[in-house]
């Protein structure tokens, strides 16, 4: 009819893409955090884990791009970037065992720290190397799918994306899987219930928890390297705005299942895209007296908050989430 | 069916197990022969579990040997024990509530299909053919909170066979089940040694013991006091036995003189920490000079009920009176001013404040009154003369004013709280599991304590899910079953299976309850 009505179709397919692209580091974290909780380990310590892996990986990918040894991995740097992320998480997420499982830390206390600790690490490092010259990387290339990507609309939404985008769907299903179709999720599942019971049972219950929270570390470092390496291409301080911490509150309101992390994080992800455009919008209308943009940039987190309201799942959270285990305990 | 030849299945040779501060095993032979029932007897901390842990693989002895079949054997976890055909139930359920029968039973099984789990159809298959094998009928597919105790039992068995337990140790089997399930688990224990298997039933209750064992070890203080076939002895022999001494089996008590109501509830309404009705309209009264027993499984609404007369949980609807006192919206501190007093279940968690002195436990309540405190600074001159009165009439051993309460043993402890409570001189008393995880001498201290306060005049709720233990006090028996009172008996002309039946939730047969309400 007119270009309005275009341009509101080209707006909204551009949001929801956005969105969907915004969903996948949290939606990383979210993942791991519910393998980590499913084993009664709470890590809040995701915000911390999200920065050094967005740091980490973000180094790696830079110095294999640009430094001394550029051109050695080729198209690799992204991908050895995001490896790289997941490692540094894990490391993260070996401290944050050690603390929690074999020292018996307050689990939430040894989370707080791990927070601490991150940001002053990955803000260490990164000032270190790069002072104050804006640094960035190339990311990795769009894969639109043969065909399917030639739908009008649908191929728009769905299948023009880059790969770690199709990658974190297919780990939101193998975690599903993982957790409840192979023995080691249902023992990961049954130490986050009833330890003891487990360990009855012949199972380890301290190797299991440390599996899950190197699992879930790694996956949050994956998603602060996605976020950096991969969708952002630089690097700043305190570059992951909460994400860990919106990650935390995603795993109550998913009621630790992966299927409802998906919708949460895309919940999350909209919001997020939508807070950019209109902040871009109110920019061009400047003095027209809308909402000041600060306001807008707390609306993901304000929707995450009355997510946490309207779903009551405390219920289903493992027994025994949060409490240390020890062997002569009862 | 097996013959029974000479050389025992399980053989423990001078076990020692050290614990911080005590010995839990000193020199503990034990031998159990095939096809045999083998009764571990003997008091709370004799040593029973400890010894079975170890023999299961989930302690390491400090000393001594095992021998399996004959062969020499050292666990360092269930997993090896399991596979040498030992199996173990726990007396708390070793189960995971939200998962169902099958999943409970091949957790930490190898699956032919590894990673992935075994085919549920043939899961449940073999477990059906197990059930019907051993006379334990459970629904494999079931989610196992949804069960009632005794169903959770047979699962637990199931998941010993199912991993091909030959031998069995049954840890406190009956202390959870109602007599009707008691009674059916017997028959039980019997078509498993029909079968070949060899079961360690560890108890205290010696009735049971002599019904179902053939041989009867009796442990005291960690050591092994004598071994006897269960046709030899009765049931003085064992207590005798078990403590060291002659032990009155019986709570000497005269018939009660009640008088007026102190304690009503009215159609109480209450929710559990989940928001689920807790007590369903629950009525009962008690009278000055009488104690109300409510029996009981556990988990149907006495710690609820416990706590909503202690003014600790939100009454939805209906009224409470503690001595013509409206209490329903009361606050702990108010209830305790109109005359009430508390021993709680949990004594360490609510009962006292462990890192806290004797003396600074005894009067925490009353700490800003005459003569505690004056003008406003403790006085601890009259705190510590006032505790010390209290630590010789209620005869607190091994307590200064001093000593903190956590190193007080579990007996003295409660000596501690029913000395607080009793000086108050409440008007009324909720005694809650007030002999749980205590010796005998201290129970039967406790015991002769709630009966002398009776005959002083005071009304006593006593909470217990002992059934002996409600028999031996109680004049009237309120039996409470899912947040409901089924019935109310007259001790006297009780009947333990009707007892029984009201605790599994059937009102009485005559169709109204004996006794007054």
């Amino acid at each position: 009819m007119d270009w309005s009505q275009v341009l509101q179709w080209g707006f909204v397919i551009a949001l929801v893409t956005a969105g969907i692209r915004l969903a996948v580091p949290v939606l990383l974290a979210v993942l791991g955090e519910i393998i980590t909780e499913r084993s009664g380990i709470l890590n809040l310590g995701l915000e911390g884990i999200m920065i050094v892996g967005a740091a980490g990986g973000f180094m790696t990918a830079y110095y294999l791009e640009t430094g001394p040894l550029a051109g050695l991995a080729g198209s690799w740097s992204a991908w050895l970037g995001l490896g790289a992320g997941m490692l540094a998480g894990m490391a993260m997420g070996l401290l944050m065992a050690v603390l929690s499982i074999t020292l018996h830390v307050d689990q939430v206390i040894a989370g707080v720290t791990l927070v601490l600790f991150g940001h002053g690490l990955a803000d260490y490092f990164y000032r270190l190397q790069f002072s104050s010259l804006t640094a960035r990387v190339t990311g990795l290339e769009q894969i639109s799918i043969p065909l399917l990507s030639d739908i009008p609309v649908l191929g728009e939404l769905l299948f023009r994306y880059d790969p770690t985008v199709y990658l974190t769907v297919f780990l939101v299903f193998l975690t599903w899987f993982f957790l409840f179709h192979t023995t080691w999720g249902l023992n990961i599942r049954s130490i986050g219930e009833h330890p003891a019971a487990t360990e009855t049972s012949g199972i380890n219950v301290n190797l299991g928890r440390y599996a899950a929270t190197l699992i879930g570390a790694g996956l949050a470092g994956l998603g602060g390297a996605t976020l950096t390496v991969v969708q952002l291409g630089l690097f700043r301080e305190g570059i992951t705005a909460g994400r860990g911490w919106i990650a935390v509150a995603l795993v109550i309101f998913a009621r630790w299942r992966p299927g409802l992390a998906l919708v949460g994080a895309l919940l999350f992800g909209l919001a997020d895209a939508l807070q950019f455009r209109i902040q871009a919008l109110s920019q061009v209308e400047r003095g027209v007296g809308t909402l000041p943009y600060e306001f807008l940039l707390m609306l993901p987190y304000l929707l995450t908050l009355i997510a946490l309201l309207y779903r009551r799942g405390r219920r289903d959270a493992p027994a025994a989430l949060g409490i240390p285990y020890t062997q002569d305990s009862h | 069916m097996l013959t029974k030849t000479n050389e025992p299945v399980v053989q423990m040779r001078g076990i020692v197990k050290r614990f911080p501060g005590v010995v839990a095993n000193a020199r503990v032979d034990f031998d159990l022969q095939p096809g045999e029932i083998h009764t571990i007897l003997g008091e709370n901390g004799a040593g029973k579990t400890t010894l079975m842990k170890i023999l299961y693989g989930l302690h390491a002895a400090d000393e001594g040997e095992i021998r399996l079949r004959g062969k020499p054997v050292s666990f360092t976890s269930a997993r090896d024990a399991i596979a040498q055909g030992m199996g173990m139930v726990h007396q708390h359920f070793m189960l995971v509530n939200p998962f169902s029968v099958a999943d409970n039973i091949i957790l930490g099984q190898p699956s032919s299909r590894k990673p992935l789990m075994d085919d549920p159809k043939l899961i449940h298959q073999r477990i059906r053919t197990l059930s019907e094998q051993y006379g334990l009928i459970v629904d494999p597919e079931v989610e196992v909170g949804k069960l009632s105790v005794g169903q959770q039992q047979r699962v637990e068995i199931l998941k010993t066979l199912y991993r091909g337990a030959e031998i069995l140790i049954l840890d406190e089997p009956t202390a959870v089940l109602t007599p009707q399930e008691v009674a059916d688990l017997l028959p039980i224990l019997h078509r498993l040694t029909e079968e070949g298997k060899s079961i360690v039933f560890i108890s205290h209750k010696l009735d049971e013991v002599l019904k179902v064992s053939e041989r009867i070890t009796v442990l005291r203080d960690g050591e092994v006091v004598g071994v006897t076939p269960a046709s030899d002895v009765n049931k003085a022999d064992l207590a005798r036995m078990m403590v060291g001494r002659d032990v009155i089996l019986k709570v000497a008590k005269e018939p009660a003189q009640p008088k007026e109501a102190r304690l009503q509830l009215t159609d109480v309404w209450v929710d559990s920490d989940r928001g689920l009705p807790a007590l369903r309209g629950l009525n009962i009264e008690v009278r000055a000079g009488e104690i109300l027993g409510i029996a009981g499984v556990a988990g149907n609404g006495q710690s609820e009920l416990e706590e909503t007369i202690a003014g600790l949980r939100k009454v939805k609807s209906g009224q409470i009176t503690i001595c013509d006192h409206d209490t329903t919206r009361s606050t702990p501190r108010d209830v305790g001013r109109f005359g009430l007093a508390h021993v709680p279940s949990d004594r360490y968690k609510m009962g006292l404040l462990p890192d806290f002195s004797v003396a600074e436990n005894m009067f925490l309540q009353r700490i800003g009154e005459s003569p505690f405190t004056q003008r406003g600074v403790l006085d601890w001159k009259a705190i510590h003369q006032q505790a010390q009165g209290l630590i010789n009439a209620f005869n607190v051993r091994g307590a200064t004013v001093n000593t903190p309460a956590a190193s007080l043993s579990g007996g003295n402890a409660q000596k501690m709280i029913l000395a607080r409570e009793l000086d108050r001189k409440p008007q009324v008393l909720i005694a809650a599991q007030p002999t749980r995880g205590l010796d005998v001498s201290a129970i039967e201290y406790v015991h002769s304590q709630l009966v002398e306060q009776r005959d002083a005049g005071l009304a006593i709720l006593l909470i217990s899910t002992e059934l002996d233990e409600i028999l031996a006090l109680s004049d009237r028996i309120a039996v409470m079953y899912e947040g409901e009172i089924m019935g109310i008996v007259d001790a006297a002309d009780a009947d333990i299976d009707d007892i029984g039946l009201m605790m599994t939730g059937s009102k009485p047969t005559n169709g109204q309850t004996r006794g007054t309400l």
